[in-house]
C-alpha cells in the first residue's frame, strides 16, 4: 500500500462509486464517513513506519510511479491531508441537509483527490494540470444537466483554464531563473507569468466577478465547497513555488506585491460585501477578503505568516459551511435571496438566518468567533510592518462587519405580530447547530485545531521554520 | 524541409483561426478546428516524437468530434444570435488582423525566451494563443466559448511542447482537451434542455 493509492487513488474510485447511489442520506452518510476515516487514517497512521498492529506490520509507502513521473506524498503532510478531508467529510455530512449530496459527494471526492493529487505531484509544477481537471469536474457539480448554464458557471470555466498555462510556463522559467539567479529580464517575466497564473487561479481583483454570479445562480453549498476547496489547496500550491525558490522567497518586491494584492482583496471584499443587496453575494465577497486574508499572511514573516496561513484554512472551511448551508436552506424558501425576498426570514428560519449572521462575523473577525483568532495574529503581525497596511485590513473587515450586521436587520425585519413558525427539517437544525457550536469552539479555544496544525510547517523545507 | 513545413502550418492556422473567428455555421466551426488541430500536429512534430505528437492530434479530432456528435443532436439554432456582441465580419477581420500584427511584433522576443523554440513554431503558437483571448472576448455562445478555450490551449501545448517532452505531461494534456470537450457537450445539453422546456 502507498500513500498516493490511499488518498488520491481510492477516493476518485470511491466517487465514481458513489455516482450509481441517488439517495442523499446514504450518500451523505457512506461519504462523510468514508472521508472522516481517511482524516483519520492520514493523522494517526504513520507514512514510511512500519506500524505493529499485534502479529501484522502495516507500512504506508510514500511514493508511487505513474509515467515516469512520481506522486509522493510526504510523511509530514499526514496532518494536512487530515485537514482537508476532515473538512471534506464535514461538507459531505452536511449535504444531506443541503439536498445536494448527489451531485457534491461523489464529484467532491474526485476533486478533493485531485486537489491532493496536485500537491503530491513531482515536478510539482505539473500541479496545475490536476487543478485544471479538478476545475472540469466541478463543471457538472454547478451546473444540473436540466439547468441552462449561467455567466457565472461560464467566466468560472475560463478564468480558472487560462490560469493553467501561465503557470505551467512560469515553472518552466522561474526553473530558469534558478539556473542563472543573474538574469534580471528572465526573473521579471517568470514574476509576471506567475502573478498572472495564480491571479486567475486566486480569483485576484478583478477576476473574481464570477463569484458573485455563481452565488446568485447555483446552490450556495455546491458553490461554498469550491471556494473553500480550490483557494485552499492553490494557496497552498503557491506557498510550494516560495518554498522551493530561494529567490521568491528572498525578493522584497514579490512581498510588497502580496501584502498590496492581499489588501486589495480584503479592502474590495469588505467594501463591496457591506454594499450588497442579495445574501448570496455577500458570501461571495467574503470569500473574496478570506483568499486577501491568506495573502496577506504569506507577505508577513514566514515563520509567523506560515502557521497563521495555517491556521485560516479550518476557520475558513467551517465558516463558509455553515454560511453556504444557511443560504441553501434560505434560498428553498423564499423567492429571491435578496434583500426585499429575504425579509423576515429569520422567524420561518431561526437556525439558518443565525447561521448566516455568525459566519458573516466570523470572516469578519468578531470575537469568540472561528474566525477571530487568526485574524487577530494576521493584524498584530501586520501591524509590526506597516501600520498603513494594517488600517487598510480594519476598513476591510469593518465592511464585513456592517454586512452581517445588515444582513440581520433585513432577516429580522418582520411584519409586526408575525409568529415563529420554524420551517427548518431536523437534520439542517442539526447540522446548523453543530456547525454554530463549532463556530463558537474554534473561536474560544483555537488551541483544539494545534493536534492538526502543529507539524503542518514541516511540510516545507524553507518557510515556517 | 521541416521548417517550410512548420511554416505552412502556419498558414493554415492564420486561416482556420480567422475563419473560426468569421463562421457562422458550426459545422464549419467544427471542420475549421479539426484542420488546426492537424496544423499544431505539424508544429509539434518539430519537437516531439511522431508517437507523442499524434497524441494531440487525435485528441484534438476527438475533441472536435465529440462537440460536433452533441451540436447535431440539438436545434439548430444560430450561435451567432448573441445579442450585444459584436457580429460584423468586418470588425472580426479588423480584429483578427490587429492579433496579426501583435503576434508579428512579439514573436522575436519571446522565441528567444523560449530556449529558440523555432520561429514558425512561436508564430503559430501565439497566433493560436491570441485568436483563442479574442474568440473568448467577442463569444458568450457555449461552443464558442469552449472553441475560444480549445484554440488558445493548442496554443500553449505547441509553446510548451518545445520545452517539455514529459510523456505524463502529454497525457493530462490530451485528458483536459478531451475533459473540455467533454464539459462544453454537457453545457450546451444543459441549455438545449432549457430552452426545450421553456418553450
Amino acid at each position: 500500500m502507498n500513500a498516493p493509492t490511499l488518498w488520491i487513488i481510492v477516493p476518485v474510485i470511491l466517487g465514481v462509486v458513489l455516482l450509481f447511489i441517488n439517495n442523499h442520506r446514504t450518500l451523505s452518510i457512506v461519504g462523510g464517513t468514508a472521508a472522516v476515516l481517511l482524516a483519520l487514517t492520514a493523522q494517526f497512521v504513520p507514512i514510511e513506519l512500519a506500524l505493529k498492529l499485534g502479529p501484522f506490520s502495516l507500512k504506508i509507502d510514500s511514493s508511487l510511479t505513474i509515467l515516469g513521473r512520481v506522486l509522493l506524498i510526504q510523511p509530514s503532510e499526514g496532518s494536512l491531508l487530515a485537514l482537508i478531508y476532515g473538512a471534506a467529510g464535514l461538507w459531505f455530512l452536511g449535504a444531506e441537509a443541503s439536498q445536494t449530496a448527489t451531485r457534491l459527494v461523489p464529484q467532491g471526492f474526485m476533486i478533493i483527490a485531485l486537489m491532493v493529487a496536485s500537491i503530491a505531484v513531482e515536478p510539482f509544477l505539473y500541479a496545475a494540470l490536476f487543478i485544471e481537471m479538478a476545475i472540469l469536474l466541478s463543471i457538472p457539480l454547478l451546473t444540473p444537466i436540466y439547468v441552462r448554464p449561467g455567466r457565472g458557471v461560464v467566466r468560472f470555466l475560463i478564468y480558472q483554464t487560462l490560469a493553467m498555462p501561465f503557470i505551467l510556463l512560469a515553472g518552466w522559467l522561474v526553473a530558469g531563473v534558478e539556473a542563472s539567479p543573474g538574469d534580471l529580464a528572465l526573473a521579471a517575466q517568470s514574476a509576471a507569468m506567475l502573478g498572472l497564473g495564480f491571479a486567475f487561479l486566486l480569483a485576484i481583483f478583478p477576476l473574481y466577478n464570477w463569484m458573485p454570479l455563481l452565488l446568485e445562480e447555483t446552490s450556495p453549498y455546491v458553490v461554498g465547497f469550491l471556494l473553500w476547496t480550490l483557494p485552499t489547496m492553490t494557496i497552498i500550491f503557491g506557498a510550494g513555488f516560495l518554498d522551493r525558490y530561494s529567490w521568491l522567497r528572498s525578493s522584497p518586491q514579490l512581498i510588497l506585491a502580496l501584502r498590496y494584492l492581499g489588501l486589495l482583496m480584503v479592502v474590495s471584499g469588505g467594501v463591496f460585501a457591506a454594499f450588497q443587496r442579495h445574501l448570496g453575494r455577500i458570501m461571495a465577497y467574503g470569500s473574496v477578503a478570506e483568499t486577501g486574508f491568506s495573502l496577506l499572511a504569506l507577505s508577513l514573516d514566514l515563520r509567523l505568516g506560515i502557521p497563521i496561513m495555517f491556521l485560516l484554512i479550518p476557520a475558513r472551511a467551517l465558516g463558509l459551511a455553515v454560511w453556504s448551508l444557511s443560504l441553501t436552506i434560505i434560498r428553498e424558501n423564499v423567492e429571491t435571496m435578496r434583500f426585499r425576498g429575504a425579509r423576515g426570514v429569520l422567524r420561518i428560519l431561526p437556525v439558518a438566518g443565525a447561521g448566516v449572521v455568525a459566519a458573516t462575523l466570523s470572516t469578519g473577525a468578531f470575537p469568540l468567533l472561528a474566525g477571530f483568532p487568526a485574524r487577530l495574529a494576521l493584524w498584530e503581525g501586520l501591524s509590526r510592518v506597516s501600520i498603513g497596511a494594517a488600517l487598510w485590513m480594519g476598513i476591510g473587515i469593518i465592511g464585513l462587519l456592517i454586512s452581517a450586521l445588515r444582513s440581520l436587520a433585513v432577516i429580522s425585519m418582520a411584519e409586526e405580530y408575525t409568529g415563529w413558525q420554524p420551517r427548518e427539517s431536523l437534520s439542517q437544525m442539526i447540522m446548523l447547530g453543530l456547525g454554530l457550536i463549532g463556530l463558537f469552539v474554534l473561536g474560544l479555544f483555537p488551541q483544539t485545531m494545534q493536534l492538526f496544525l502543529s507539524n503542518l510547517p514541516f511540510m516545507f523545507e524553507h518557510l515556517g521554520r | 524541409m521541416a521548417a517550410t513545413f512548420a511554416w505552412i502550418a502556419v498558414l493554415i492556422i492564420i486561416v482556420t483561426s480567422v475563419g473560426l473567428l468569421l463562421a457562422r455555421d458550426w459545422r464549419s466551426s467544427i471542420i475549421l478546428l479539426a484542420v488546426q488541430y492537424l496544423a499544431m500536429f505539424i508544429l509539434v512534430l518539430q519537437h516531439w516524437p511522431l508517437g507523442m505528437a499524434s497524441v494531440k492530434v487525435v485528441a484534438g479530432w476527438m475533441s472536435a468530434a465529440i462537440l460536433g456528435m452533441t451540436h447535431s443532436g440539438l436545434s439548430d439554432e444560430d450561435p451567432e444570435a448573441e445579442s450585444g456582441w459584436p457580429r460584423g465580419r468586418l470588425f472580426r477581420l479588423f480584429a483578427a488582423g490587429v492579433v496579426l500584427l501583435i503576434v508579428a511584433a512579439a514573436t522575436p522576443g519571446v522565441d528567444t525566451i523560449m530556449a529558440d523554440a523555432g520561429f514558425a513554431i512561436t508564430a503559430g503558437s501565439l497566433l493560436l494563443i491570441g485568436m483563442g483571448l479574442l474568440h473568448l472576448g467577442i463569444a458568450s455562445h457555449i461552443l464558442r466559448v469552449i472553441i475560444g478555450l480549445m484554440t488558445f490551449l493548442s496554443g500553449f501545448e505547441v509553446l510548451y511542447a518545445a520545452v517539455e517532452g514529459s510523456v505524463l505531461v502529454a497525457a493530462l494534456l490530451a485528458v483536459i482537451n478531451l475533459g473540455l470537450a467533454l464539459v462544453g457537450s454537457y453545457l450546451l445539453i444543459a441549455a438545449a434542455t432549457q430552452e426545450t422546456d421553456s418553450a
